[in-house]
């Protein structure tokens, strides 16, 4: 019969219609700047750059190594690095980005930045409601806005921020176990040239 | 535009004095049928289409001379770009031209999640496909809203594990980047579960409309021979007959474990089209399921590949996969430095182009537009 397939069809509107009432599978949509859905955790949006301990300067994680800025897909990211060194979170003394600037109208949230930094400095941010009406000055990001506390990663991504973490705490054990062994032995050394000394002097006594 | 009768306008538009009854009319490349910046120059005799000439190029952002001035690394993220409804096959299509070129072997954890995930991007790709299908045929909102609806919890699922939904650029050579969780894989379980519910209300929403049938059914035949002769690959192939799909042929990953059928056409025409991808959804659910049952424990990347700084040896490699357009290849020459010496795409959607004049002739405007609908292109790809 003619129409028969338009009825069917129409019957299974009306099924996802009321259904919609009563299936939270067939109603998805939620009224957006009211009403949020939770972010994936995994979420990314433009990158950040992680800083430890309070002083943003001081705890930046970042020794401007410039992978990033080569790998860089689009090659949004720029870094000057600096003349002087200060000392990284193991004590090491490390350059730092006298400037470190991304384009954000450039970027393509790709995440490759973060996969090849080996220090675990850029990260992806989550905040995605940045419209501005400076194209250039709003949309290109320095240092200054760019970093962002470990406390704000642990925060929106906390599994992996949490392994972050942990690795490096374990580094920082290590470096610290390697240089007080290292200071023990110099310590025995010294002692031990002292004793040598001493014996030699009290040989020469003799 | 100079005054006068509509017959002196059309003969200064055609140049063709004789006749005056030919009409060139530009569709697009604004035109809400066209998939995005395409433009159609028809020429039409009445309303009968007499000549019909693709133009495209609109959306060309020079993907392969980006990739072949950056690494092999920086080139995935652009792949994303390429046919933006489905960035989990592109991934997969790169990654194994590299692999080929590199010799990079795959953990077969890997393997699975990689069929895992392009199969889910075939369920949204010809979901949504069905519907923008639909759409050009004035079924304004319903089918397209309900297509729209699945593809999104898949589109949530590829966030939750790729950090995005469209650009997700999750495979690299020799893996993919994230180990799926034991909860990720148990929620994509619970899609599969319902999709075949979906599926069922879908057919039965359109499969016997009449107006979907008028319209659809002896529009746009392709014939057997004209389809192989003009390259064509994909549903729009099997539509016409012909038994090939490279998940059988080349039986890459590890597509050979699967039982699943190849669904075929008979008439070559719009509705067999559009009912080759209904059938092969019901078949990628089959794929989803055996591959979420078999999937191994183990890594995901094969620990001695490297993605910074990769050198091939000089020579050349080409991978394919089974797009859900058609056969998506990447052709690469190394000449033993960093970056490809020469970066080919070959663009499913685009190929499957050509043959729209031999589709269209002597049908109406209207029907063009239906028959463009079922080529599903995107026109990311197309113009590249």
């Amino acid at each position: 019969m003619l129409g028969e397939g338009i009825v069917k069809g129409l019957a299974e509107t009306a099924r996802n219609f009321f259904g919609s009432y009563v299936e939270k599978d067939r109603l998805t949509t939620v009224q957006f700047p009211e009403e949020r859905l939770p972010q994936a955790e995994a979420a990314r949006v433009f990158p950040f750059l992680v800083y430890d301990t309070d002083d943003m300067e001081a705890g930046l994680r970042c020794v401007a190594c410039k992978i990033c800025e080569v790998e860089c897909p689009p090659q949004c990211i720029s870094i000057e690095k600096s003349t002087g060194k200060k000392p990284d979170f193991v004590g090491k003394p490390q350059f730092y980005p006298a400037k470190f600037e991304i384009d954000v109208s450039v970027c393509m949230s790709c995440q490759i930045c973060v996969e090849v930094c080996p220090f675990e400095a850029i990260k992806m941010d989550t905040a995605f409601e940045l419209s501005t009406d400076d194209r250039f000055g709003g949309l290109h990001w320095a240092k200054e806005q760019l970093s962002k506390p470990n406390e704000h990663y642990q925060k929106i991504h906390p599994t992996e921020a949490a392994e972050v973490d942990a690795e490096r705490a374990e580094k920082k054990a290590k470096t610290a176990a390697a240089e007080a062994a290292k200071a023990a032995a110099e310590a025995a050394k010294a002692a031990a040239a002292k004793t040598e000394t001493t014996e030699t002097e009290g040989s020469a006594k003799q | 535009m100079s005054a006068g009768s509509v017959a002196e306008r059309i003969v200064e538009l055609t140049g063709d004095a004789d006749s005056g009854q030919v009409l060139e009319i530009s569709m697009g490349p604004h035109h809400p049928s066209t998939h995005g910046v395409f433009r159609m120059n028809v020429e039409l005799e009445g309303e009968q289409v007499v000549k019909l000439k693709p133009v495209f190029g609109y959306l060309h952002r020079n993907h392969e001379k980006i990739a072949e001035n950056a690494s092999y690394l920086a080139a995935i993220p652009y792949t994303d770009r390429l046919d933006y409804m489905c960035s989990m096959t592109n991934n997969w299509a790169y990654a194994l031209s590299v692999e080929k070129l590199a010799g990079i072997a795959v953990p077969e954890r890997a393997e699975y999640v990689r069929v895992i995930v392009a199969e889910l991007t075939r369920l949204q790709n010809h979901a949504s496909l069905i519907g923008f299908l639909m759409q050009d045929m004035g079924a304004s909102g319903t089918p397209l809203m309900y297509a729209f609806r699945e593809r999104e919890k898949i589109l949530d699922l590829f966030e939750s594990l790729s950090g995005a939904r469209m650009m997700c650029n999750y495979m690299r050579f020799g893996g993919v980047r994230v180990d799926p969780s034991a909860a990720w894989l148990a929620e994509v379980k619970a899609l599969v579960g319902r999709f075949p519910r979906f599926l069922g209300e879908f057919e039965a929403l359109l499969a016997e409309n009449e107006i979907l049938m008028s319209r659809t059914q002896g529009v746009g035949i392709l014939s057997r021979e004209l389809a192989v002769n003009a390259g064509i690959t994909g549903p729009m192939l099997r539509a016409s007959g012909v038994n090939y799909d490279i998940r059988k042929v080349d039986g890459y990953g590890v597509y050979e474990r699967f039982q699943f059928r190849v669904p075929l056409g008979e008439h070559g025409d719009v509705y067999d089209r559009y009912m080759m991808r209904v059938l092969e959804m019901r078949e990628s659910v089959k794929i989803l399921e055996q591959a979420l049952k078999g999937i191994p424990e183990g890594p995901v990347m094969d620990p001695k590949a490297r993605l910074r700084g990769l050198r091939p040896k000089a020579g050349e490699a080409y991978g394919r996969i089974e797009s859900p357009k058609g056969e998506l290849g990447f052709f690469l020459i190394s000449n033993g430095t960093t970056e490809p010496y020469r970066y080919r795409v070959r663009p499913p959607s685009m190929i499957n182009l050509t043959v729209l004049e031999d589709m269209c002739l002597g049908r109406s405007v209207a029907d063009i537009v239906v028959t463009l609908g079922s080529v599903d292109i995107v026109l990311g790809e197309v113009d590249r």
